[in-house]
C-alpha cells in the first residue's frame, strides 16, 4: 500500500514542478535556519565533562561585613585565600582542588625569540584526576610536590612543540620569569568548553592555559595578573601582588568531588557549620549564607549561554514558523485542487483513511526532501558561524544526533503542516464533485 | 475596482486566504523588530567616541624587570618612538583608552558635601549624585595626541603632571559635567574622586569610556594629570591613517632596541580601528545575521504569495475567460488579482502590527530591549505592500493573458 502511495504522491509531486520545489526550498529553508541555531545552542549548554558534572561541586562561603557595598544576597562567587585553604585543607569530601589564574612570561630557551605570555592555571594535584586531563607524556605532580612548593610545571601540548619542538617534554626546564621549573606532565589538546571550571577566563575561550604549577609555587612568582578578583569592605590589591595577603578579596576557586547524595548533604551541613564557626571567630559578620552546586548548575547560574544565540536561535524558530505556515497553505491549495481525484478514489472504495494516509504521504516525502535540502543549508549555516570571530565559533560542529534531528524536525514539521489540509481534502463529498465533471 | 467580487471569490478559499494573512502577519512583525534590532546595532557600532580615530595605533609593552624606573623608561620609550619617521605624536597611557575595555571607573561626586553624605548612607556605588566615570591618564600631549577637542577651559599645565596618585586638576567631557553640574559653568569646580578632590579646568566635547556599560552612561570620563607609573604601559602612536602598519613594526623594533626583555603581545598591536572592530565585533556579526534572516523571511513569504496567486490563475481560468468574454479588459483581470493580494495584504499587515507589538514587548521583558518606535510599524507595513504587488505581478499578467474564447471550452 505505502508504495502505491509513494507512487501517488511522485506522480502528484511531479504534475506541479514548480508548486512542489516552493515548498521544498520553503521547508529547507526554515530548517536550515533553525538547526543552524539548535546545533549551536546544543554545543554550547553541552555538559563540558560528562559522566563526572554530577559529582562536582563549586561551594561558595559569604565572608562580607554586613556594610558590604554589594546589594546581592548571593555570597561571593569566589573564595578568600584563608576560606579555599581551611575548606582544601577540611577532612570533607572525596578530593578537592584549589586554584587561581592568571598569566604568567614564558622566556624561550634558546633567547632568539622575545619572550611571551600565556594563561597560567595555579592549582593542587588533585586537578588532573578530578577533571580527567588527557597526558601526552607524564603526568600531574603529587601532592608531596604541592606541600614542598615543588618548582615543577605541567604544560599544554602546543606550548611543548613551541619551546621544544616535540611534545615529549619530560625533564627540560621551563624558564618562567626569573624561575625555573621542571617539566614532569606534557596534557594533550583539553579545552572544556564551557570553561567551567573556572569562567574567569571567559566562559568559552580559544586560549586555554598553557603551564600549571602547584599553587604555592604558582603564587610565589608573586605575579600582577588575575582572571579575576572581587574585593568588599577594605579589600585591597597588595603592593608586592601577593593576593594571599588581601583578606577582603575573593579570588579563589574550589572544586570538591563528591560521590553520593548523603556526601553531598553532609558537605552542605559542613559548609553551615563551618561559617557559624568563622562568624564565632569574629572572621564572618554575616549568618550562614553557602552554596554548593554542581556543574551544569553553577553555569545555569552563571549565565554562560549569551543572550545573543537565545535571540538568534528565537529568530530562526520564528522563521520556521513562517515557513510552515507557507507549507500549510501551499499543501491546502494542493489538495483541495485535487478534488476530482480523491473523489474517485473515495467512489471506487478507498476510505477516508487511506485518502489521509495518501496525502500524508505525499507531505512527508515534501518534508524528507526539505529535511535533506534543509541539512546542506544548516551545514552551510554552521560553517559561517565558524567563520564567525567569536570564541564559541570552533564549536559549531554537527554530530550524529544533531543529524538524524534535522531530518526528523522536517519530516514532523511537514506532517503537522499537512494534517489540517488533508482532513479538509477528506472532507469532501465525492458524489458532488463528480457529478460536475 | 469593484470589492465586492473579490471578498465574495475569497470568500470561497477562506482557509487559504486566511492562511496567507497569518504569513503575511508574521513577516510583518518578526521583520519590523528585525529591523529595529538592526537600527539598534548600527547605532551602536557607529557611536562616536570623541578621538581622532583614524590615524591612531596602540602597542602595549610590558616589563618583566619590575625594578626600572618607570618615568625613566616612558621618556627613553617615547623619545625612541618620536624618532620614527612618520610619528606625528606619541603618548603613554597606563591602559585605558576608548573601547578597549580596560576599564577602571569610580564614582565622581560634584563635591564634598555630596560625597560626605554619599559615604554617610553608603551609596557611593550606587550611582545617583555621584555617577560612576571612567578614568584616563597619560603623559603631557595626551588631548593632543588622541584629538580631543577641549571645548571650555585649558590642558594641563607641565607642572600639574604627577607620578604619585595626587593629580590636582581634571579635564571631563561635556556630558560628565552637565551631569554633575546641570545648568552650571564645570569650569573651576571642585570634584571629589575617589576621596580626591580635583579641579575642574578644561572640558572635552565628548570622550567615550573603555566600556559603555549600557547606552547612554557611555561617555562619562575623566582625565586626570597622573603619569603611567608602571613598566606595563600602553603606548599611543598618531601618523598617517595609511602609515599605520609601517610604523607599528618600526614602533615594536624601536621598544626592543631599548628594552629587549620586555614582552610585546601580538593581539596588543593594534591600529585604532581593530580596537573599535574588536569591541563591536559581536555587533557586526549580529547585523549580518539579522539582516540575513529578515530577507530570507521577506522572500519565503514572496514564494507563498507567487506559489498560492499563480495557483488561483489556475484554477480560474474558466471564470477569467467568462469575465473576459462579457467585456473585462485584460487591465481588469490584472487589477482583480492585485487588488485582491492588496487586501489580504492589507488584512495581515493589520494583525502583523499588532503581533510585532506583542513580540516587542516578549523580548523587551526577557532581553532587555527599548521599546519599538510605532513608526517602524507603516514602515514594515509599505515593504510588504511592495513585496506582495511585485509577487502578485507575474501571476496576474499570466492570469490577464488568458483569452475570452476559454470561456466556450469545456474543461
Amino acid at each position: 500500500m505505502l508504495g502505491y502511495y509513494l507512487d501517488l504522491a511522485w506522480r502528484s509531486l511531479k504534475r506541479n514542478r514548480v508548486l512542489t520545489a516552493l515548498m521544498v526550498l520553503a521547508i529547507a529553508l526554515g530548517i536550515g535556519a533553525s538547526m543552524t541555531m539548535i546545533t549551536v545552542l546544543h554545543v554550547m549548554t553541552a555538559d563540558p565533562i560528562p559522566g563526572r558534572s554530577g559529582q562536582l561541586f563549586y561551594p561558595q562561603v559569604d565572608p562580607r561585613p554586613m556594610d558590604s557595598d554589594n546589594t546581592t544576597p548571593d555570597p561571593p562567587d569566589q573564595l578568600t585565600w584563608i576560606d579555599a585553604m581551611n575548606l582544601l585543607h577540611a577532612s570533607e569530601g572525596v578530593h578537592k582542588v584549589a586554584m587561581s589564574g592568571g598569566r604568567v612570561t614564558v622566556i624561550p630557551p634558546q633567547g632568539a625569540s622575545h619572550a611571551f605570555f600565556v594563561p597560567l592555571r595555579s592549582t593542587t594535584a588533585d586537578f588532573f584526576p578530578m577533571f580527567d586531563v588527557p597526558f601526552v607524556d607524564g603526568s600531574g605532580w603529587t601532592a608531596r610536590d604541592d606541600e614542598q612548593r615543588s618548582r615543577v610545571a605541567v604544560i599544554a601540548r602546543d606550548l611543548a612543540d613551541k619551546l621544544y619542538g616535540t611534545p615529549h617534554a619530560v625533564g627540560r626546564m621551563l624558564q618562567l620569569g626569573k624561575y625555573a621549573f621542571r617539566v614532569v606532565g606534557v596534557i594533550d589538546q583539553w579545552n572544556p568548553s564551557p570553561h567551567f571550571y573556572d569562567l574567569g577566563m571567559g566562559n568559552y575561550t580559544n586560549q586555554p592555559e598553557q603551564v600549571y604549577l602547584p599553587l604555592h609555587a604558582g603564587l610565589d612568582l608573586k605575579l600582577s595578573t588575575y582572571n579575576s578578583i572581587t574585593c568588599w569592605g577594605g579589600g585591597y590589591f597588595p603592593d608586592d601582588n601577593d593576593m594571599r595577603k588581601a583578606t577582603a578579596c575573593g579570588w579563589m576557586t574550589l572544586w570538591v568531588e563528591l560521590d553520593t547524595p548523603a556526601q553531598v548533604a553532609a558537605y552542605r551541613e559542613f559548609l553551615v557549620n563551618y561559617s557559624e564557626q568563622q562568624k564565632a571567630l569574629g572572621r564572618f559578620a554575616r549568618s550562614p549564607n553557602t552554596r554548593l552546586r554542581d556543574v551544569m548548575a553553577w553555569l545555569d547560574y552563571n549565565h554562560v549561554l549569551p543572550g545573543s544565540v537565545q535571540l538568534q536561535t528565537l529568530l530562526a524558530l520564528g522563521f520556521l514558523l513562517v515557513c510552515l505556515v507557507n507549507t500549510v497553505a501551499m499543501l491546502l491549495v494542493k489538495f483541495l485542487r485535487r478534488g476530482g481525484e480523491l473523489s474517485v478514489r473515495r467512489a471506487m472504495g478507498a476510505s477516508k483513511r487511506a485518502v489521509f494516509a495518501q496525502l500524508l504521504v505525499e507531505a512527508s516525502l515534501v518534508g524528507a526532501a526539505g529535511g535533506v535540502a534543509g541539512l546542506l543549508l544548516a551545514a552551510l549555516g554552521l560553517w559561517i558561524v565558524r567563520q564567525q570571530p567569536v570564541e564559541y565559533a570552533a564549536l559549531a560542529h554537527m554530530d550524529g544526533a544533531m543529524l538524524g534531528a534535522t531530518i526528523a524536525l522536517a519530516v514532523c514539521a511537514t506532517l503537522l503542516a499537512a494534517l489540517f489540509p488533508a482532513w479538509r481534502a477528506c472532507r469532501i463529498v465525492p458524489a458532488r464533485l463528480l457529478k460536475t465533471q | 475596482m469593484q470589492l465586492r467580487p473579490i471578498l465574495s471569490t475569497l470568500r470561497h478559499h477562506k482557509l487559504t486566504a486566511m492562511l496567507l494573512t497569518l504569513q503575511v502577519a508574521l513577516t510583518c512583525a518578526i521583520v519590523c523588530n528585525v529591523a529595529f534590532m538592526i537600527a539598534n546595532r548600527i547605532a551602536d557600532v557607529l557611536m562616536p567616541t570623541g578621538i581622532a580615530e583614524s590615524g591612531l595605533s596602540t602597542i602595549q609593552s610590558i616589563g618583566t624587570d619590575t625594578k626600572q624606573n618607570a618615568q625613566a623608561l616612558h621618556e627613553t620609550d617615547l623619545a625612541a618612538l618620536r624618532a620614527i619617521p612618520g610619528v606625528e605624536s606619541a603618548v603613554a597611557v597606563s591602559s585605558a583608552l576608548p573601547l578597549n575595555r580596560n576599564d577602571s571607573f569610580g564614582p565622581a561626586c560634584p563635591s564634598r558635601q555630596v560625597f560626605d553624605q554619599a559615604m554617610r548612607t553608603s551609596s557611593l556605588f550606587k550611582g545617583g549624585d555621584c555617577p560612576l566615570s571612567s578614568f584616563y591618564d597619560g603623559t603631557p600631549g595626551l588631548l593632543r595626541t588622541l584629538g580631543l577637542q577641549l571645548v571650555e577651559g585649558r590642558d594641563f599645565l607641565p607642572g600639574e603632571y604627577t607620578a604619585k596618585n595626587n593629580p590636582s586638576v581634571a579635564i571631563i567631557s561635556r556630558e560628565l559635567a552637565d551631569k554633575l553640574y546641570p545648568g552650571q559653568d564645570a569650569l573651576g569646580k571642585v570634584m571629589i574622586l575617589g576621596g580626591n578632590a580635583l579641579q575642574v579646568v578644561g572640558v572635552v566635547a565628548t570622550l567615550a569610556r573603555p566600556e559603555l556599560h549600557g547606552m547612554g552612561d557611555g561617555y562619562l570620563s575623566v582625565i586626570t594629570p597622573q603619569l603611567p607609573d608602571s613598566t606595563s604601559e600602553v603606548y599611543v602612536l598618531r601618523g598617517a591613517p595609511g602609515d599605520r602598519e609601517r610604523i607599528l613594526k618600526a614602533a615594536e623594533a624601536a621598544l626592543f632596541k631599548v628594552d629587549p626583555t620586555r614582552v610585546i603581545d601580538q593581539d596588543q598591536v593594534q591600529t585604532y580601528s581593530q580596537i573599535r572592530d574588536a569591541y563591536f565585533q559581536r555587533d557586526t556579526t549580529m547585523v549580518g545575521l539579522l539582516v540575513a534572516s529578515a530577507l530570507c523571511l521577506l522572500f519565503v513569504t514572496a514564494l507563498g504569495i507567487t506559489g498560492l496567486a499563480n495557483f488561483w490563475v489556475q484554477q480560474r481560468t474558466r471564470s477569467i475567460g467568462i469575465r473576459r468574454a462579457i467585456g473585462a479588459t485584460r487591465g481588469d483581470i490584472r487589477r482583480y488579482f492585485q487588488a485582491e493580494n492588496l487586501l489580504i495584504v492589507t488584512m495581515g499587515i493589520v494583525l502583523g502590527a499588532v503581533l510585532a507589538v506583542l513580540l516587542n514587548l516578549l523580548l523587551m521583558m526577557r532581553y532587555e530591549l527599548p521599546r519599538l518606535p510605532l513608526w517602524y510599524l507603516p514602515l514594515g507595513g509599505l515593504v510588504l505592500w511592495v513585496l506582495g504587488q511585485l509577487s502578485v505581478l507575474s501571476p496576474a499578467l499570466r492570469a490577464a493573458r488568458v483569452p475570452p474564447v476559454v470561456a466556450t471550452r469545456s474543461v
